[in-house]
């Protein structure tokens, strides 16, 4: 039996999910690293992905980056396959090396970010830069800051780009009780934007507000 | 949401790299001095007999200026791949060949260029007639352009190897040995009252041939070693 039109269009289209991956596995000279793994990611998704030390957090964060290429399943960003040469505008990364020129100072590595990746919409560098606490440090280069400040300078660069996906690779290592909440609270206003995440943790630190989704990775023997 | 053009990621770079320069700018003289050094021994050990000396100057300038050159190759892409700036780079939604032609002008602006400015007087230092100056000038600014697209290539193929330096070395000097010989060629030739225009035509097709392909194949190469 044919459905009536009226049912058809009283239907809401299916939301397009931000990232979608499909079996997606990675080996490393034909040792497996992770999965197969499937999990979507919806606007307003933070997932915590969570796993000891080896079993390839970073590697996934990787992965779904385009820095590296799976070995099997796929990996659609809205609606549309990634491949490493057509990467598209919609992630950000922040891995363990933080990608901060020391020599230059936290102003001048914000604008390079700028440049190269484009400013999201009413957002500018000096706001930036306040709101992750870091007032009045904009012209002090980036060698002198400590690891806690380098990591909010390489926060402060997430809230200028315009991806809506976040990868975060380890964000709470070597952040203060205050950054800790701080990062919480990027996250939560990135997930109220319409913005997604995928944040990786070894575990020791619990999110303050909400219980986000969790996504294991067990090391493969 | 603005991504920005192309053209203001490429300037993006540009200025970084700059800004990066001048506050060390100390590291960017390196080249130019060791160059100077060089030059500075042979008539030491040569012997100061002004006849000899101009027989050898274009030979002596240009292996100088070109281990000069690989001296500072490997820096190209050694700092931003330790600090995490080139995973930024390769994320960008920017071609990536554009932003990696960006950074081998400015490395070729603060490597190179030293180089060509002092060469005159490393070649008076050696005794090269005046009247050959401006073919060895001509002759290093092609020919450094080149060195520096071609090793930009090899770095890229490099860069994920801890301790690359001999290998890089394998890798770059038999593509640097036509450039020697053809940009060398052109001044001896110049030297001895020959024509001298055919070489220096010969490095300029090989140049806008390799400003075309060198980037793309430094963003392939690139893809490749840090993955």
């Amino acid at each position: 039996m044919e459905p009536c039109p009226a049912m058809i269009a009283s239907d809401p289209p299916p939301p397009i999910p931000l990232l979608q991956a499909e079996g997606l596995a990675f080996a490393r000279n034909d040792e497996p690293v992770f999965g197969p793994l499937d999990f979507t990611l919806n606007p307003g998704d933070v997932v915590l992905v969570e796993g000891d030390n080896g079993s390839g957090k970073t590697t996934l964060l990787k992965v779904l980056s385009g820095l590296l290429q799976p070995n099997s399943g796929r990996i659609r960003l809205n609606g549309e396959d990634l491949t490493l040469a057509r990467l598209s505008h919609q992630v950000a990364l922040l891995g363990h090396l933080g990608g901060l020129k020391l020599d230059l100072t936290a102003l001048e590595n914000l604008r390079f970010a700028i440049g190269v990746f484009g400013l999201r919409s009413g957002a500018a560098p000096l706001p930036a830069l306040a709101s992750v606490g870091l007032e009045g440090y904009e012209d002090v280069p980036v060698r002198s800051l400590s690891a806690g400040q380098k990591k909010r300078v390489a926060l402060a660069r997430l809230l200028l780009v315009p991806a809506a996906l976040w990868l975060l690779d380890e964000p709470y290592a070597n952040l203060d009780k205050s950054g800790i909440d701080l990062v919480n609270r990027l996250l939560d206003a990135h997930a109220r934007r319409g913005g997604a995440a995928l944040v990786t943790s070894h575990g020791a630190y619990a999110f303050t507000s909400g219980t986000p989704r969790r996504l294991p990775l067990r090391p493969t023997p | 949401m603005r991504y920005g053009t192309t053209a203001s990621a490429c300037a993006a770079v540009i200025r970084r790299d700059l800004l990066l320069t001048w506050r060390r700018r100390g590291d960017a003289l390196n080249p130019a001095l060791f160059a100077i050094m060089v030059v500075v021994m042979f008539p030491l050990a040569l012997g100061p007999e002004p006849n000899q000396l101009a027989n050898v100057s274009v030979g002596i300038v240009f292996v100088a200026v070109l281990l000069a050159g690989l001296l500072a190759l490997d820096n190209l892409f050694r700092g931003d791949h330790e600090d995490g700036t080139l995973e930024q780079v390769v994320l960008s939604p920017h071609p990536l060949s554009l932003l990696l032609g960006s950074k081998i002008l400015v490395h070729w602006l603060s490597t190179a260029l030293p180089l060509i400015v002092i060469s005159p007087a490393l070649a008076e230092m050696l005794h090269l007639p005046r009247s050959v100056m401006p073919v060895l000038i001509v002759a290093l600014i092609l020919a450094t352009l080149l060195l520096s697209l071609l090793g930009a290539v090899c770095v890229a193929l490099t860069i994920g190897m801890r301790r690359s330096g001999m290998l890089l070395a394998l890798l770059v000097l038999p593509l640097y040995v036509p450039v020697l010989i053809f940009a060398a060629g052109a001044c001896n030739a110049a030297q001895m009252g020959l024509p001298f225009l055919a070489p220096l035509l010969w490095l300029g097709a090989a140049l806008a041939l390799a400003l075309v392909l060198a980037p793309l194949a430094c963003a392939a190469a690139l893809r490749i070693s840090i993955t």
